[in-house]
């Protein structure tokens, strides 16, 4: 084979040993150090020394051939292949693919000695990414080096792993590198953190049960490990700052150590000590203390340091300076360390450094929202970054007067803005600066003339690459208006004349969505404006309708406007030619809305009640449950079609043809009756209400759909003060310092921008006059104290496009379909109470039955007065319901050892004896598992208690509220808040008109688990009045294990429903001594984890479970040599790695 | 989070590259042309930071050779800085006065030392005596590699 590599090389005669060009004095290197006689070397100095790409690209395949040849032939040893593997790296390098060599790379990281492994690892590094299949070859190699004696081999795996490693791989390897966080070597411990790091990121869910380790390596004696687990704190605070709050006494500990040099001297770099771990603890300490007063206060001594140690004039110090300035102002502030973080910008901000420049804008408009003071300190600076030679340093102090304009200086702001604009070059940019041009202009427009202006260069600058809400959020705020009348009519006219000066020149083009933009606005406005014939306007859209620059979507939207024009004029001969020009079109599309016109034009009087005047924002009722059609479709039901499916459900009967297991309760409602409210039903999402609900709610969600429509989709971006995600809560502003001499400067500014210091205005340079002018209208109307009372006057002239507010209406339409639910409810419960016997097991019925019975609910006299008749019926009902339960509970359990808490006797009364409100639960609840009643929270006057029921279809929160006071308690309300993990069914609040003196009322909440979790709280509060209106909040921890029940199945549905499912995890977990054989672990599970044993079969159990409301998990166990392998298969991905987190846990406890 | 970390020569000539995100071989090389192309045009007096779609790029010089990372824009511009100077200080203790030619020759050995510092596109590795210990071990492989170089390969 080897020849094959000599051809090569003869091929090249005379590179070899020449001297590379350029090689300057320092080339030789020491001795072997660039080992001129390799075949990498003799490689890197002939491509060196090639003069064209077109030479290089021969080259590189003369030995990308000669290397393929090598790589695969049987003989080549370890050796040759690693020195192939550092060539082959460097083809990859120069832009050459060399894929072939893939597999060579891992075959060498599996068979190699050290040296040979290293390269064979980081040519797979190199080489793949995460998602290649060959990635799972690897996963051998990577295992058996975990468990290798030899520490670089350990160290070389855990690298690789924390690089790259395939996401459903990670059981694998798991295990093996947990036990390396007890290694004694601090290097291996920290890598294997390193390596948890990446799981966490690319796989949170598998790493939760190893949550107290990482608080070990957080208190590791090794700094290095210490500094590797702050990444993993990091990233968790990141996403929920709430659960770590206790460990902040640690990171300031660690901190202050580190910044008072307690670490050992080898973490200095240039003489701070561990930079990046300050900064890291920094950051964590940032996102612990925001609008958290209490943590806060736990951090100021150790930043006040931080400020005070980083004195050294270098980068690295900067660095530290910047992070604490960020931190100071993002937690709870305090005045005299603001103060001095003020400072330390001024610092950055005056220094001659470009770089340091740069960050003290950077951290200038980080904090500029909060003390906008500081602007008006460092004016000048801005004003000088403003016409900076360096384009970042422009776009990062635009960045900061975008953050300080108001309604004053607007227009300089987007003036300058503008300018940048029409400079710059990269997409990004203009797509960032566009949207902010938009915003401003939309919130503080002085004037009609030039918000429209603005927005005409916004547009045609932006071209077709603005956001798309640009225009959307454009046209909405002329369609829906101002609160002005006559601001309105003023706005649209005068955007209806631009356009027409702007379509006057012939050639220009337009960007697409600005053409779009302008037909809109022609097509809805252009009666308001008199002067100018419609049938002008016609010819200027004919015209753009030919050029072949407009896209077919612009024609569309330009037939659009010519039909709506069309409508308002008795007949045009541009009409017709269009009509006729386009008939013929090849765009189908065209084609189709020029008929449309036709055959308008033809029935004038159709044709204008079409096309209304300025009718956009009139909202069009859509019956979206199609309820016109039920008579067509009770008719098709009556003559004996098949009742309509809808698509998933098709699919899942499809798939369960032959398995014969069908989890969706479809289909009960056309049992029993085919009405034409039945068939809405099929609107309801759970696919849990039934004849008798569905009865109830059929019109009343046609109804809400209708009210709610509107708001779906359109995101509310746009509010009173403008933009809504941007508003951020301005805390403690009233703490920070308000410089005098600043806010005098600024008393004299707002006037007519008069010199900034006198004495100095005299020896100005007519340029710096320039500037100072620049900045007083730059920075008028800043500051707090002496602008205030300007400022307020000016807000309220220069608000003007407050966009008049939709949120009360929609809220009293809200309301108006709550009492309608509410009287549709209590129209149509006495006849439920008549009837739920046909529909046994609803549980919507069964709720309803449930909450009549506890007066708490009944809100109106007339609801007890129709309750009283069909009272001896009910009671009957609940008895029935009531052994119904029973059954379904024996029927859950049986053969299951669950333990099911049953209250005994005398525990009843000793909790009886400490307070006189115990809850206890209702009779008919008593029956089912629930859990222990448990105090949630407690004020003078209240105390909730709750208790979970767990039923066969769903999670019940039962909360008791007592009232502890010797008087009523008016106007309780109980609100749940909907989070991303759990839904409530009906309604999330619950309301207490009265609770009696020493009295207990309950309630009870339906829960769903929308999202996996293991564990997850659900927010809440309770309100109510007293001698003042008060409110307390309480959260209540719901684990996932509250909405897993058993599932019988038999073994063959078992394994049916196995093949059909995709996503599964496999695990091995280790089994306790007491526990070795496998019917004891499955009893474990069974009982701790309500599991239902659908069989066993020598070694092996096959347990099934669901998800409520109805997603399956099935699960698979094994024993073998101590381990019991488990593996589960779901159709939801998050499920079996939730589980599995449950299974280890129950196993580790047994 | 550092995107990517590359070399250039100043003839814009890749010498090390290394991805902390997943993008397709055609993307990377669209982006180091684009960046290269940019770095080299920018003039000395300008800052060291450029703005790159929503990324930033911190580069320094050091003799012929650029080092360019791409960051995010709320890392922190002078730390990464001085992580392209703490590299360049890991290299230069390696190979000892270190210039472009070593990392042209011995690029292995740049990619051993920079994966001992800088792991899934976070610095890793604060304390100098780790630091010197990895780059020790590879010593230790170097010695072979030079054993293995000096004897006659085929």
């Amino acid at each position: 084979m080897s020849d094959v590599v000599e051809r090569t090389l003869s091929a090249l005669p005379g590179l070899l040993g020449q001297h590379d060009p350029g090689a300057g004095p320092g080339g030789a290197g020491g001795p072997g150090r660039v080992s001129a006689s390799s075949r990498l070397g003799s490689l890197i100095r002939s491509i060196t020394a090639l003069t064209s790409k077109h030479e290089e690209e021969k080259l590189i395949q003369q030995e990308l051939t000669s290397l393929k040849a090598t790589v695969s032939a049987p003989s080549t040893t370890l050796r040759l292949m690693k020195e192939c593997m550092v060539r082959l790296i460097y083809c990859e390098m120069l832009g050459y693919e060399s894929s072939f060599g893939y597999i060579h790379a891992i075959k060498l990281a599996q068979q190699g000695n050290l040296l040979e492994k290293r390269v064979g690892y980081l040519a797979v590094s190199l080489f793949l990414h995460e998602n290649h299949e060959l990635l799972l070859l690897l996963v051998n190699t990577v295992v058996k080096d975990l468990q290798s004696t030899n520490l670089v081999e350990v160290c070389m795996a855990l690298t690789v792993v924390s690089q790259i490693f395939p996401r459903e791989m990670i059981p694998a390897v798991l295990p093996l590198i947990e036990d390396k966080l007890q290694h004694s070597k601090e290097i291996i411990r920290r890598k294997a953190v390193q390596a948890l790091y990446k799981f966490y990121l690319i796989a949170p869910n598998q790493v939760q049960h190893i949550h107290d380790k990482f608080r070990k390596a957080l208190c590791d004696r090794d700094a290095g490990v210490m500094a590797a687990s702050l990444h993993i704190y990091l990233q968790m605070i990141k996403e929920n700052s709430s659960g770590y709050k206790d460990l902040t006494g640690s990171f300031v500990t660690i901190l202050k150590q580190v910044v008072g040099g307690k670490l050992s001297a080898d973490f200095n770099y240039h003489s701070v000590p561990a930079p990046w771990l300050q900064i890291q603890l920094l950051r964590i300490l940032g996102l612990l203390g925001k609008d958290d007063p209490r943590t806060s206060e736990l951090m100021y001594d150790v930043l006040d340091e931080s400020l005070r140690r980083a004195e050294i004039n270098h980068n690295i110090t900067y660095a530290i300076l910047f992070e604490c300035v960020q931190t100071i102002y993002t937690i709870h502030p305090k005045s005299e360390l603001l103060e001095k973080a003020a400072k330390c910008i001024g610092k950055f901000v005056l220094s001659p450094k470009i770089n340091l420049k740069y960050l003290g804008l950077k951290a200038l408009t980080y904090v500029i929202q909060q003390d906008p003071n500081l602007a008006l300190q460092h004016q000048m600076t801005i004003i000088e970054c403003l016409d900076h030679p360096d384009p970042i340093i422009k776009r990062e102090t635009l960045e900061l007067l975008y953050r300080i304009t108001n309604g004053q200086n607007v227009i300089v702001i987007v003036q300058k803005m503008l300018d940048y604009l029409k400079e710059s070059q990269e997409e990004y940019a203009i797509i960032s600066l566009v949207g902010k041009i938009a915003e401003l202009a939309e919130k503080y427009a002085p004037n009609n003339e030039w918000f429209i202006q603005t927005m005409n260069a916004v547009f045609s600058v932006g071209g077709d690459v603005v956001h798309s809400d640009i225009p959307n959020n454009f046209l909405r705020l002329l369609a829906e208006g101002f609160d002005d009348e006559k601001e309105d009519h003023q706005l649209r006219v005068y955007a209806v004349q631009s356009y027409l000066a702007l379509l006057e020149e012939e050639d220009k083009l337009y960007p697409q969505k600005f053409l779009q933009v302008m037909s809109w606005v022609l097509g809805e406005y252009f009666s308001l404006v008199t002067d100018v014939d419609p049938e002008v306007i016609l010819t200027k859209l004919h015209s753009l309708l030919k050029k072949s620059f407009v896209t077919s979507e612009t024609k569309a939207w330009i037939m659009a406007a010519a039909t709506k024009i069309a409508s308002h004029t008795s007949c045009s001969k541009t009409v017709d030619e269009i009509i006729q020009e386009l008939s013929s079109s090849l765009d189908t599309c065209l084609r189709q809305y020029a008929f449309e016109l036709k055959h308008l034009c033809e029935d004038k009087a159709l044709m204008k009640t079409l096309l209304p005047f300025d009718a956009s924002c009139s909202d069009l009722v859509v019956d979206a449950s199609l309820s016109f059609l039920d008579g067509f479709v009770a008719e098709g039901l009556a003559h004996g079609a098949a009742p309509y499916k809808p698509h998933h459900q098709r699919q899942e009967e499809k798939l369960s043809q032959e398995k014969a297991l069908n989890f969706e309760p479809y289909g009960l409602s056309f049992a029993s009756s085919v009405s034409s409210s039945g068939v809405t039903g099929r609107q309801s999402p759970t696919g849990l209400s039934f004849g008798s609900d569905i009865s109830g709610n059929s019109a009343e969600t046609g109804h809400k759909e209708t009210n709610t429509l509107k708001l779906e989709g359109v995101r509310k971006l746009w509010g009173k003060e403008g933009y809504l995600p941007k508003k951020e809560n301005k805390t403690g502003k009233e703490n920070e310092p308000q410089p005098v001499p600043c806010g005098s400067l600024l008393a004299g500014q707002v006037g007519e921008a008069p010199a900034l210091q006198p004495e100095q205005g005299a020896s100005l340079s007519e340029e710096d006059k320039e500037k100072q002018q620049l900045a007083s209208t730059l920075f008028i109307g800043l500051g707090s104290s002496a602008g205030v009372s300007l400022m307020g006057k000016a807000d309220t002239a220069t608000q003007k496009f407050k966009r008049k507010s939709k949120i009360t209406e929609t809220q009293q339409l809200s309301e108006e379909a709550s009492d309608f639910q509410n009287s549709a409810a209590s129209n149509f419960d006495p006849l439920l109470d008549t009837i739920p016997v046909n529909v046994e097991d609803s549980e919507g019925s069964m709720h309803t039955g449930l909450r009549k019975g506890s007066p708490s609910s009944s809100d109106t006299v007339e609801d007890n007065l129709a309750f009283e008749t069909p009272q001896s019926l009910r009671k009957s009902v609940l008895d029935d319901r009531i052994s119904a339960n029973r059954l379904s509970q024996s029927s859950l359990f049986a053969d299951n050892n669950i333990e099911i808490f049953q209250p005994s006797s005398s525990a009843q009364c000793e909790s009886a004896s400490e307070t006189p409100l115990v809850p206890s639960l209702p009779e008919e609840l008593e029956e089912l598992p629930h859990s222990k009643v448990v105090g949630l929270c407690q004020s003078d006057a209240l105390a909730l208690h709750l208790c979970k029921v767990w039923t066969d279809e769903s999670l019940l929160l039962i909360v008791f509220v007592s009232n502890k006071t010797t008087a009523a308690l008016h106007a309780v309300n109980l609100v749940f808040e909907e989070t991303e993990h759990f839904q409530i069914l009906e309604s999330a609040t619950s309301h207490f008109p009265v609770i009696e003196a020493q009295s207990v009322e309950h309630c009870q909440k339906c829960v769903r688990m929308n999202k996996v979790c293991t564990q997850a709280v659900l927010p809440a509060s309770v309100g109510y009045q007293s001698e003042m209106e008060t409110c307390l909040e309480f959260s209540v921890t719901l684990s996932l294990m509250d909405f897993i029940r058993p599932m019988e199945m038999t073994t063959e549905d078992f394994g049916k429903l196995w093949l059909s499912l995709s996503n599964d995890v496999k695990q091995n977990i280790k089994m306790s001594p007491c526990q070795d054989s496998l019917s004891a672990a499955l009893d474990t599970l069974q009982q701790k984890l309500k599991l239902h044993r659908v069989d066993v079969i020598g070694n092996e159990g096959i347990l099934a479970c669901q998800l409520l409301p109805c997603v399956p998990c099935l699960l698979h166990c094994r024993t073998h040599s101590g381990m019991l392998a488990l593996w589960f298969r779901s159709p939801c991905a998050a499920l079996p790695d939730g589980l599995l987190y449950q299974c280890q846990k129950v196993m580790e406890e047994s | 989070m550092i995107h990517f970390i590359l070399l250039f020569s100043r003839q814009g000539k890749l010498r090390l590259q290394k991805w902390y995100t997943t993008l397709p071989d055609k993307e990377k090389k669209k982006i180091i042309r684009e960046i290269i192309q940019i770095i080299l045009s920018r003039n000395q007096k300008t800052s060291s930071f450029v703005d790159w779609k929503d990324l930033k790029l911190v580069y320094k010089r050091y003799a012929s050779l650029y080092f360019c990372c791409a960051i995010e824009d709320q890392d922190n511009e002078l730390l990464t800085l001085e992580v392209v100077h703490r590299y360049v200080e890991l290299l230069d203790r390696y190979f000892g006065n270190v210039c472009e030619l070593d990392i042209i020759f011995n690029f292995e050995k740049a990619y051993f030392i920079l994966d001992e510092f800088i792991i899934g596109g976070e610095v890793q590795e604060t304390s100098k005596k780790t630091a010197v210990k990895a780059i020790e071990d590879s010593d230790m492989l170097q010695e072979t590699v030079e054993e293995y170089m000096n004897k006659p390969a085929f």
